[in-house]
């Protein structure tokens, strides 16, 4: 896995250049709920991979756990039921975890968590980067639609692991919902879906409502449409896609059939992006700092949709109002934000004033 | 309480005293599986490798008396002890037990060995057991030499802060730390092994396996500086195995693979060396006005190896490495030991111990004489 350390050092490296940025951007006022989430004695968060808010205010978060998630199959490691999805109501109290707390019950694409947005419908969306599949739940919890196929637990010596082969450049990925290791997902208001795809391939693919693939772009470069590591995504009310190109330390935007328009930069390498919904539509994008040090930048910018920064808000650190490797955030209420930490194994709830 | 009193006279009447103690118990082997410090090792009858590992205290330190709290341990129906890897106390006597069973699995049982619940089931962070300390404030401290983690939890059991980061399957972004850096990145550790505290509640890893430092964190997490490298020269570590803290802020490190206790002062600038208690598998301080350092050269996992003639016991020191007293012998018995992993002393005379060979944790009573720090 040469292609990690080399995302590591190139996320490292752009989080030291727009760190030197920080002073002349707005510091944002804001407070932190706390340990605002009440959990049953024996359930502990891990990583925490996404946040999301439905519609009436209850939070799912989709998070890394622990217990015994791995076995040695014919030919390549199974792991199973590392990944759990779990829902509080809108004050923080726990109220399901889906799929139960029995590793063996889980549904079949848990396995490393990656991510978690709700759609309009309130139906819940889960991105999983080792079954490399998104997965849409309705708000009772059952499986609507399931995007990518997970490995089966014997596979063919010497294959690649991808299902169908690759013709494009490097990172262009394989036509239709063959992921490797996606990222993310976004809706237009239309219902297409948009994945970011990910850490194994360097595309965005889009699906119409129903699953059936419509067109991918993108593959591995620094040139516009060319991605490294697209690690988010949103879109806005008009269709436009933005993507988080966290390797490259920009936001990409496309309109909805892919055709770059424009870049925002300066504003580190964006791990996690929300767009808020409403008349007028914010975008944040989240800094998070790099493994290697859980103190370097982690700022969240608030910005315009055509990339104009409005302020910051917080930075790295293991207290509360300091941030842990965000790695998916909530914006459906554009001044109460829910970040996901994966590296203080906790969610905050966020007051901007 | 049920207890069994071992005599600590030394020589060959400790020796007679232990098996006739423990032939009440119908155990055929018994006698044999008895040995008592160097007392029943010929003179010249040591190997080369045996003689490298001879504590050399062992042979002029005077056995302190102790009685071991017997069946202190309870489980519930359906809950297991592996491996016993950490141990400690809290403020209010309650005892910690990190274990490698199944799944590395943390215990916490009242001040009379009673279960009472378990702490951070099913955790991320759990992958393998090295160790628990419990801090001044009764937060609850594990160590994760799987995981590369030092996770702390709040007297309630819930995780406040975690330093390092397990690698993630496919890897977050993290290589497998196959080589030693030196120096070792500020926030990744290799193969931790055990935390400690100062009194201002700055944090000090001793990593570990992989690594050779000692690494100083402020209460927060933030990292401050770190000392050590892989070695025997001064200031070096060769595994290091063990950390404690005393009251003046000095840092005790066990060097296991080589047999020494390095002492470094708050700052981590290098003081001195204790090498005549062998090796540190696992170190504490006491509390109190008076400090006491207890390290436990603890026998090899493997029953019954040549080795054993040369380990198994704990030595009492004082905080300049000055020794008073030792107890213990190798053995699978109630009051002997099966490869001491953890060690408590926050109460001096009341010792309790974590096994590997053996699943479970001791508590024994010390009775030391005058000269051996008792009252």
């Amino acid at each position: 896995m040469t292609y990690s350390r080399f995302a590591a050092t190139v996320v490292f490296a752009g989080s030291l250049l727009a760190g030197s940025l920080l002073a002349q951007q707005r510091e944002l006022s804001f407070d932190s709920a706390g340990d605002f989430l009440s959990m049953p004695a024996d359930l502990h968060l891990g990583e925490v991979a996404g946040v999301a808010t439905t519609s009436s205010g209850n939070l799912l978060v989709y998070f890394q756990g622990g217990g015994p998630n791995a076995t040695i199959g014919a030919a390549r490691i199974h792991i199973n039921g590392g990944a759990r999805l779990i829902e509080f109501d809108r004050s923080g109290k726990f109220q399901r975890e889906i799929g139960g707390s029995v590793p063996n019950n889980r549904p079949y694409a848990f396995l490393f968590a990656q991510g978690i947005r709700v759609d309009p419908q309130d139906n819940i969306w889960v991105v999983d980067r080792a079954s490399r599949m998104v997965v849409k739940f309705d708000q009772s919890g059952r499986i609507l639609l399931t995007l990518g196929r997970r490995l089966e637990a014997v596979g063919e010596l010497g294959s690649s692991g991808v299902f169908g082969r690759a013709s494009g450049p490097p990172g262009s990925g394989v036509p239709g919902d063959n992921f490797n290791q996606p990222t993310d997902v976004a809706w237009d208001a239309a219902g297409n879906i948009f994945v970011s795809d990910g850490y194994g391939n360097a595309r965005v693919a889009k699906f119409d409502k129903n699953g059936r693939f419509i067109k991918s772009w993108g593959a591995t470069g620094t040139e516009p449409g060319q991605f490294n590591i697209p690690h988010s995504i949103a879109v806005d009310a008009r269709g436009s896609v933005y993507v988080a190109d966290m390797g490259n330390q920009r936001i990409q935007v496309f309109d909805n059939d892919g055709t770059f328009k424009s870049e925002i930069k300066n504003v580190g390498a964006p791990r996690a992006i929300c767009i808020s919904p409403g008349a007028h539509q914010f975008l944040y994008s989240s800094n998070s700092n790099p493994t290697e040090d859980p103190f370097l930048n982690g700022e969240i910018y608030k910005m315009e949709l055509d990339g104009t920064v409005l302020g910051r808000v917080g930075r790295a650190g293991k207290q509360f109002k300091e941030f842990g490797m965000v790695n998916g955030m909530d914006c459906r209420d554009p001044n109460t934000l829910f970040v996901a930490e994966l590296m203080n194994w906790r969610v905050q709830k966020l007051s901007l004033k | 309480m049920k207890t069994r009193c071992i005599s600590g006279v030394a020589g060959a009447l400790a020796l007679s005293a232990a098996v006739t103690l423990f032939a009440q118990t119908p155990t055929p082997s018994a006698g044999a599986q008895a040995p008592s410090g160097n007392a029943q090792v010929p003179p010249g009858g040591l190997s080369p490798a045996q003689m490298r590992l001879l504590p050399k205290a062992l042979d002029n330190t005077p056995d302190i008396k102790f009685e071991v709290v017997k069946d202190f341990m309870k489980l519930p129906p359906n809950v297991y002890m592996g491996e016993g890897i950490g141990i400690a106390t809290n403020s209010k006597g309650h005892v910690f037990v990190n274990t490698c069973a199944q799944q590395t699995r943390n215990f916490e049982f009242d001040q009379n060995g009673n279960f009472v619940r378990e702490i951070g089931k099913d955790l991320y962070g759990f992958v393998f057991c090295h160790g628990i300390r419990v801090d001044a404030q009764d937060n609850i401290w594990v160590i994760d030499e799987g995981a590369n983690m030092i996770i702390k939890f709040n007297p309630e059991g819930r995780v406040t802060m975690v330093l390092g980061r397990r690698i993630g399957f496919p890897y977050n972004g993290m290589e497998p730390p196959v080589k030693e850096m030196n120096p070792a990145p500020p926030y990744i550790f290799n193969r931790p092994t055990d935390v400690a505290f100062d009194s201002a509640g700055n944090i000090f890893v001793a990593d570990g396996y992989g690594n050779s430092r000692i690494a100083k964190y402020d209460k927060n997490g933030r990292f401050i500086k770190q000392a050590g490298s892989r070695g025997s020269g001064p200031g070096q570590f060769n595994l290091i195995h063990a950390i404690a803290v005393d009251a003046q802020g000095n840092v005790y490190g066990g060097s296991r693979s080589d047999q020494r206790i390095l002492v470094f002062d708050n700052d981590l600038n290098y003081k001195t060396v204790y090498d005549h208690v062998g090796a540190p598998w696992s170190l504490c301080i006491t509390t109190g006005p008076h400090q006491y350092l207890y390290t436990s050269n603890s026998n090899p996992d493997n029953q019954d190896t040549p080795l054993h003639k040369v380990s198994g016991q704990i030595f009492k020191m004082e905080l300049d490495g000055t020794v008073l007293g030792k107890f213990g012998v190798p053995g699978k018995e109630q009051g002997q030991f099966s490869t001491v992993h953890g060690i408590d002393c926050r109460a001096e005379n009341v010792i309790l111990v974590s096994e590997i060979v053996e699943w479970r944790m001791q508590k024994l009573i010390l009775h030391p004489t005058a000269a051996q720090g008792g009252k």
